[in-house]
């Protein structure tokens, strides 16, 4: 395959990097430039989802680069979710910023230059390809942790973030070199035919160590430990943003490498799967009953989640993939729902209020938006009729149907657990006395897109059933 | 006779949903008027189902079907049983709204919108013919139960929602993975065909256990009762009466709907189990209620008695058990919701639950002991009154299968008699030594518009029960004819059919239809 031909099969990234560098030459010239080339890059975004559409729209399924990437349809889903959810991380940034004095052009930059990694990171089918377009994402996101320069802990949320993930790229590198040498090559598809044969120590160990380093991007337990701090101390539209696009991009990278990589043999990274899956439900769920902080808890509400969705990833079936996916789908819109009301907290001097006691009465002065919240913490719980419990549902069928009866029964039975923190959120603003130190909301796009938002988790949401099915399913055709 | 061209259930549906949504953006005094009109709307139109119900004619009425949700069918239908639960919850909705109408002062719109939205979930749980779509009514019921009991609930209402809404999540989730596997297994939730699949014994026995936690906790039976007395406690008054009214008849219903004719041989197998914690709960809780210092305590604890039988009625495997568990489900449902407005009604004026703060009420609120009286008659089970026919034929039911249980269950209504008679002793009879409890003014109108309904009701299914078992008799044998290959051989030694008594056997034949309703 020649060269063009590869390059227009990725034309969604070539938008987004040559829209990226542009923008760049605008900051340059241009003082003040923050709100404008947000404004472009967002349109630069519905550009590059607009080649992803048509390439989803004709069953588009060729390998480019001579298989380092390919565009498929499990590709393209993935792609129009992260554009989807880093847009919406791009306009409701701006005010935020402007008020803790950060709204410079590159934040809009950083986040279409990480956009571009993890439209690589999803196209990957090959180890050096996933960990270049890892790295690029990942680098982009250490910048953005720390974007408020003055901020101490956002500078420490950008350190650690950065010290450990580049521990966890190491292993991954690690693993994939050890991967290479036992199986010959570093393309999914020839290592997936070498383990057809025999898999020996060497290839298994090479095995658990990319699933640790993809763990750690994906913030499963064991390898979670950075997220509530890093959470916590970047500004809340970064925290938005990890907690929605990167972490669809990591979750379809570890879904491609474990099913075209290491497919063959699904004993040994089923139990590893199941593992993971299940300590996080259990240590997200835990982990957040303590919290003050509402940003640590949506960190540990962020890892729970991602154990229910490895638990599609456990079933290493078509439909447990389409299932992933629907739960992704829907988590990206109530992870961002729940950060977009976190963003509207900002008492009456203007400062913005991340603490328990903060929002303690709510309903009472802000009725519209602690029902809003309220909406969103019970989608993420999974109580029906809100959206959220079709995720869970889709999720927990793959499993049934892939026999996992004693996974989906713990599963379900800790979602319990989880259940009660997002309850004590909904006990405080509902329950408890006012406090009165949240003022109304000047922020008209915080308040649309959490009201679009909530209407997309409430029961409303269940009309998208079948369309959502479909391509979802669909999308993980793609890999089987 | 089948409305197909007018979704009646839809629109009783849909009707107190929008009234929800309404109630929630205009003032309080008219968010009163509109959950009221809505209401007693939806009433009109059950009344309306109930008279256009035709007992002989297909096994599931006024069916709809539509593909709006993908796996999710959006299918209604509803039989006897199903009928006279949502008249049930139709009925005691406007009794409730009017229960808050002056109690509740404080965020009035949401309190109504609460409510309304508790409407709509009941009657879809009563109505729902698609699993999932039962599991989303079931289950969303725990959102709107838990804002009532916290917001307006009293001193320890935070400890109580908890407690209701992890206690019930707890047991259906585990219910849900089982749902699931089911759909796998037959292919379809479709919950009619569902009801005509054998499941491989074994399976049986798992699905069996995973409803049964479900279930026993809404039911709720001992030893997972203990969120009833915090939460019936803590909520306010039209909170408990629809907790106690129709939240636990979804167990009830349950058991009826799934646990027996999807897996009979496991119920059978598990009638010991089943019969074994209810006679626990009948004697344990009765005499737990006997030591009460709070009202609402006590009734909630006779509650749990009350629905052990409806337990032992519905593992009888025999029409007459389980005509009886459902007559017990909906005497239990108006007398004990009847039992809170009393106590709401006392409540309101003193503001403690107390059985001791009162004493000789009925020298000066005489309207108000008279019908104080009835109720706990029939909460007792008296003849002529609801409670006494259900708990008979229930009981009757159990001795074919089980004398031991049947005694030991029968020495609930004695309790029952114990500790009721003693709450009425201490609170209307007896020297008025409370000078504020002597002073309270009898019921006034509105009070009297709340519990006469009731009364009448009460007094209606104890003397001429067939109005309400003629709907259910034909979905009874049903469930009976599917159950029938795992019924237990059972102890007692009846005779075959003494000709002596033969002649006064009435029959009741399916295609001899009553005008019901028409009363």
């Amino acid at each position: 395959m020649d060269l063009n031909a590869s390059l227009s099969l990725m034309r969604p990234e070539l938008v987004l990097s040559f829209s990226a560098l542009a923008l760049l030459l605008v900051a340059a010239w241009r003082s003040e430039a923050g709100r404008l080339v947000s404004i472009l890059a967002v349109a630069a975004l519905v550009g590059a989802g607009a080649f992803v559409i048509s390439f989803m729209v004709a069953g588009t399924n060729i390998a480019a680069f001579d298989g380092l990437l390919v565009n498929d349809g499990f590709a393209n889903f993935s792609k129009i979710l992260i554009f989807l959810a880093a847009a919406i991380s791009l306009m409701i940034a701006p005010r935020f910023l402007e008020k803790v004095g950060a709204m410079r052009a590159e934040y809009p930059v950083l986040i279409l230059l990480s956009c571009v990694g993890m439209g690589v990171m999803v196209s990957a089918t090959d180890l050096v390809s996933l960990y270049i377009g890892l790295e690029l994402q990942s680098l982009s996101a250490y910048v953005l942790a720390s974007f408020v320069r003055s901020d101490g802990r956002s500078a420490e949320a950008g350190l650690k973030y950065f010290v450990l993930g580049a521990l966890a790229s190491g292993m991954l590198l690690f693993g994939a070199s050890l991967v290479y040498g036992f199986a010959g090559s570093t393309g999914f598809a020839a290592i997936g035919t070498a383990m057809d044969t025999n898999v020996g120590l060497g290839l298994i160990f090479g095995i658990v160590l990319i699933l640790s380093g993809l763990a750690f991007k994906i913030s499963a337990a064991p390898f979670h430990m950075w997220t509530p701090d890093v959470y916590e101390g970047a500004p809340t539209p970064v925290t938005a943003f990890f907690a929605s696009a990167p972490k669809v991009a990591a979750i379809a990278l570890t879904i491609r490498v474990v099913l075209e990589a290491f497919g063959s043999q699904i004993l040994v990274w089923q139990q590893i799967i199941i593992a993971i899956a299940l300590m996080s439900i259990i240590i997200g769920a835990v982990g957040a009953i303590g919290q003050q902080n509402l940003k640590r808890l949506m960190a540990y509400s962020s890892i729970n989640n991602v154990g229910f969705i490895l638990i599609g990833l456990a079933t290493g079936t078509a439909q447990g993939i389409a299932a992933m996916l629907v739960y992704l789908t829907i988590y990206v819109a109530m992870t961002l729902g729940g950060f977009v009301c976190l963003m509207q907290l900002k008492d009456k001097e203007g400062r913005y209020r991340e603490y328990f006691t903060d929002i303690s009465g709510l309903s009472k002065t802000r009725p519209a938006l602690a029902a809003t919240f309220a909406i969103f913490m019970f989608s993420l719980a999974g109580i029906p009729p809100l959206f959220g419990f079709w995720g869970k549902l889709v999720v927990f069928n793959a499993a049934v149907a892939a026999g996992l009866l004693p996974l989906a029964v713990i599963g379900i039975a800790a979602s319990v657990i989880g259940a009660f923190y997002y309850l004590k959120v909904v006990k405080v603003m509902y329950f408890d006395d006012a406090a009165d130190v949240i003022a109304e909301s000047d922020d008209r796009v915080l308040v649309w897109t959490g009201g679009v938002l909530a209407a997309v988790n409430s029961p409303l949401g269940y009309f998208a059933i079948p369309a959502l099915g479909m391509v979802t399913t669909f999308a993980a055709k793609a890999l089987f | 006779m089948n409305a197909a061209d007018f979704p009646i259930l839809s629109f009783m549906l849909a009707i107190p949903m929008v009234a929800a949504a309404v109630c929630l953006f205009v003032a309080a005094e008219r968010a009163r008027v509109i959950a009221l009109l809505a209401t007693l709307a939806n009433l009109m139109l059950g009344v309306a189902l109930w008279l256009s119900y035709d007992p002989a004619g297909a096994q599931w009425q006024f069916t709809e079907s539509a593909q709006l949700f993908g796996p999710i069918g959006w299918k209604l239908g509803i039989d006897g049983i199903s009928l006279t639960l949502i008249m049930l919850s139709v009925f005691l909705m406007p009794i409730c709204i009017g229960a808050s109408w002056h109690s509740i002062q404080k965020r009035v719109g949401e309190y109504m919108a609460a409510f309304l939205l508790m409407e709509t979930l009941m009657i879809g749980v009563f109505a729902a013919q698609d699993l999932l779509l039962f599991y989303i009514f079931f289950e969303a019921g725990l959102i709107p139960m838990y804002l009532i009991i916290g917001i307006w609930g009293g001193q320890d209402r935070i400890y109580a929602s908890y407690k209701f809404f992890l206690y019930t999540l707890l047991g259906s989730v585990v219910m849900l993975i089982a749902m699931l596997w089911m759909i796998q297994f037959a292919g379809t939730a479709d919950i009619p065909t569902l009801l005509n699949t054998d499941f491989p014994a074994q399976a049986q026995t798992w699905l069996w256990l995973a409803f049964f936690a479900s279930f026993a906790v809404k039911m709720p039976m001992w030893p997972v009762h203990t969120w009833l007395p915090d939460a019936h406690v803590q909520a306010p008054t039209a909170g408990s009466v629809i907790l106690a009214g129709v939240l636990l008849k979804m167990g009830g219903y349950g058991f009826l709907r799934f646990s027996l004719p999807m897996f009979p041989e496991a119920s059978a197998d598990f009638i010991p189990l089943v019969f074994g914690l209810s006679m626990v709960a009948v004697v344990y809780t009765s005499l737990v209620a006997l030591v009460q210092q709070d009202m609402k305590k006590l009734i909630a604890y006779s509650s749990v008695a009350h629905m052990a039988i409806v337990t032992v009625g519905l593992f009888t495997f025999n029409q007459q058990g389980i005509e009886g568990a459902i007559i017990v489900m909906l005497s239990h449902g108006l007398v004990s919701g009847a039992l809170f407005l009393c106590v709401g009604v006392i409540y309101d004026r003193l503001h403690t639950r107390e059985i001791t703060r009162y004493g000789g009420l009925s020298v000066n609120m005489p309207k108000y002991a008279l019908l104080f009286l009835l109720f706990t008659m029939a909460s007792v089970g008296l003849p002529g009154t609801s409670g006494f026919i259900g708990e008979f034929l229930s009981l009757a039911g159990a001795y074919k299968v089980s004398t031991w249980a049947t005694l030991i269950a029968t020495t609930g209504i004695i309790l029952g008699a114990g500790y009721m008679l003693y709450l009425y002793r201490r609170v209307a009879f007896g020297p008025q030594v409370n000078e504020d409890a002597a002073a309270m003014s009898d019921i006034n109108g509105r009070e009297m518009w709340l519990l006469a309904p009731i009364a009448i009701v009460v007094l209606w299914m104890g003397v001429y029960p067939e109005t309400f078992l003629a709907p259910i008799r034909r979905d009874v044998a049903n469930i009976v004819e599917r159950i029938e290959r795992a019924a237990p051989a059972g102890d007692s030694k009846l005779k075959a059919v003494d000709p002596t008594t033969a002649r006064y056997r009435v029959a009741h034949e399916p295609t001899e239809k009553k005008a019901e309703g028409s009363h």
